[in-house]
């Protein structure tokens, strides 16, 4: 329990951090004013403008009040719609939930096997061949994966449709797309650990005591090669939601990710400080998250 | 003898990878004669596609909606990658690789202060940040290599780190502080040759990954000026055409992944060789 309320106050303590970097946003121009004020804005517009956001008070003064905003998780309008720009984010972010969670289960269901085929025929032509699978899929960024997909599945065999949303079809060339990085390092990873602990003493003493391979394998290795492979998982959060990003503008996917893009081109700060928020907030979860599985996986953990 | 193969056996795909490495450095370093008329629209051989596709104008790579030749035109794009990649690494391993010692060698304060900030970026994922960071700045080469350099320092700083800890308790260290070395000559002398062999083999993954950021990054109209040839915007470019023409986004994204696969051969050879801990069984 005490291990537990560590690590929620650590990350607290990162979630302040994060919110200072997102403050710290609008001064990485050199003056906010340039930075917040619509483009076209002339001088007088902009001193009324930095007088009403208060951008002319001293800058802790501006800290502490972000602060007290922020965790009311208000940070200020969205300058195309005029709503809250929190609220346009969280509106975005159930589909592009829905997204990684679909990539992350195409890279479960990939990578385990993968890694364990891999290791059970350790230096065969099987282990070649998902080695070098998992390479590849470590190499193609996510936006060439995207449009591989829709030539080949889009276009040419008219199999799932290339952009939008609204059926399960539609989820899958984003989600393999974004998927497959994760897919691969994960592969990688579960493969090195499995050899590992297969070449450990226990895993000796088991296989001489008459236990069979596929069951020294999975009761005794996978076991024992799921807590570096659990945390890696945890790792690859951050990965699946740059993903995301990309993903979601190649396949005009309607969350998150392709409402930061817009919000680029119309430098709408509010809408990509939301946007860094949330996504930080999601991978401060999920490393807890990790953290508590860790707790009830590992007795080490749980009684040291 | 079985032993000698294996160990050439596995050299391979890293050689194969250093040579492709170079290959894409020469285009990149030549790029202006090999390619000085990437620029040219020729609207008459707009969309044509590549000479072994039944291309009418001879376009290796076919030519985009502007009738530019996509082949001159990643060239030229190799030339951005590489450079973000190569001096992109190069900075954010100055940062992390001092930050590491710092941390590492001092303690205490600053390894705490240097390690809360590093975890505080590393719960913002990279390319979130680049994004929101590239947006607000002008959009410009140098400025895209400071934004990957303050986003990805951290990666250099845990190995630096970790490096530190365990060579600063080495023997041959403590010896040379008895005989009075200061700290600034047990780090250059004793503790970062020992930690050469994983900042080597790190700063060849993270050229990879650096150029896998830049791509993505350019790909969504971020941080290198849009009129610059860059492999991830002609991959954007491309998207509207796809179903016609494929070849326009198709061959700069292949572009992309051939050099992230030669760097990641290259940096998983140099650990087998540099760091043989690290080595994958």
């Amino acid at each position: 329990m005490r291990y537990v309320l560590q690590r929620l106050a650590q990350g607290l303590l990162v979630l302040l951090g994060v919110t200072t970097i997102v403050f710290a946003l609008t001064f990485v121009a050199g003056d906010p004013v340039a930075t917040l004020a619509p483009l076209e804005a002339t001088p007088d517009e902009r001193a009324a403008f930095a007088r009403n956001m208060g951008l002319d008070r001293p800058i802790p003064v501006q800290y502490v009040d972000f602060l007290t905003h922020a965790a009311r998780g208000d940070f200020g309008m969205s300058y195309s719609s005029h709503e809250p720009a929190m609220g346009e984010v969280l509106e975005r972010l159930p589909a592009t939930i829905l997204l990684t969670t679909a990539a992350v289960l195409f890279a479960l269901v990939v990578s385990v096997p993968l890694g364990l085929l891999a290791a059970m025929n350790h230096d065969s032509w099987i282990d070649v061949v998902a080695r070098l699978f998992a390479f590849l899929g470590q190499s193609i960024p996510v936006f060439l994966l995207g449009v591989v997909l829709i030539i080949v599945f889009g276009v040419d065999l008219h199999w799932l449709p290339s952009s939008g949303t609204g059926s399960w079809q539609h989820l899958v060339m984003p989600a393999v797309a974004v998927g497959s990085f994760s897919a691969a390092v994960l592969a990688r990873l579960l493969r090195s650990s499995l050899l590992e602990v297969l070449s450990q003493e226990y895993i000796r003493t088991a296989y001489a005591k008459g236990l069979r391979g596929r069951v020294v394998v999975v009761r005794h290795a996978l076991r024992n090669a799921a807590l570096p492979f659990i945390t890696m998982l945890g790792l690859q959060v951050g990965f699946l939601l740059s993903g995301a990003v990309v993903a979601e503008t190649i396949f005009a996917y309607p969350g998150v990710g392709r409402l930061a893009v817009q919000a680029i081109s119309r430098k709408d700060v509010p809408v990509i400080q939301s946007f860094v928020m949330v996504a930080a907030l999601i991978v401060i979860v999920a490393n807890l998250f990790v953290d508590l599985v860790y707790t009830r996986i590992d007795p080490r953990i749980r009684l040291g | 003898m079985k032993r000698r193969w294996t160990s050439r056996a596995r050299a391979v795909p890293g050689y194969v990878g250093l040579v492709v490495l170079l290959l894409l450095i020469a285009a990149a370093v030549f790029a202006d004669l090999l390619a000085p008329n990437a620029g040219t629209q020729l609207l008459l051989e707009r969309l044509d596609p590549p000479t072994w596709a039944s291309g009418a104008h001879g376009y290796l790579f076919g030519s985009d909606n502007l009738g530019r030749d996509i082949s001159l035109r990643m060239i030229q794009g190799a030339r951005v990658s590489l450079t973000v990649g190569f001096v992109g690494v190069m900075m954010s391993g100055g940062i992390g690789i001092t930050l590491g010692l710092i941390a590492g060698y001092l303690g205490h304060g600053w390894d705490r202060v240097i390690m809360r900030v590093a975890d505080v970026q590393q719960a913002i994922p990279v390319l979130v940040l680049a994004v929101a960071v590239a947006a607000i700045l002008r959009p410009s080469i140098v400025n895209l290599i400071a934004v990957l350099a303050l986003t990805t320092w951290f990666t250099f700083a845990r190995v630096v780190r970790a490096e530190v800890l365990g060579i600063r308790e080495m023997l041959y260290v403590e010896s040379a502080r008895v005989v009075g070395a200061n700290a600034r000559r047990i780090i250059v002398r004793h503790i970062l040759p020992n930690a050469a062999a994983s900042i080597i083999v790190i700063a060849t993954l993270q050229v990879g990954n650096l150029i896998l950021f830049e791509a993505s990054l350019s790909f969504l109209g971020v941080g290198v000026p849009v009129t610059t040839p860059t492999w991830g915007r002609m991959v954007f470019d491309g998207l509207d055409y796809v179903s016609t023409a494929w070849w326009i986004a198709l061959f700069p994204g292949i572009a992309v992944t051939i050099t992230v696969f030669a760097t990641n051969l290259v940096g998983d050879w140099l650990r087998d060789r540099l760091d043989p801990r690290q080595r994958e069984p």
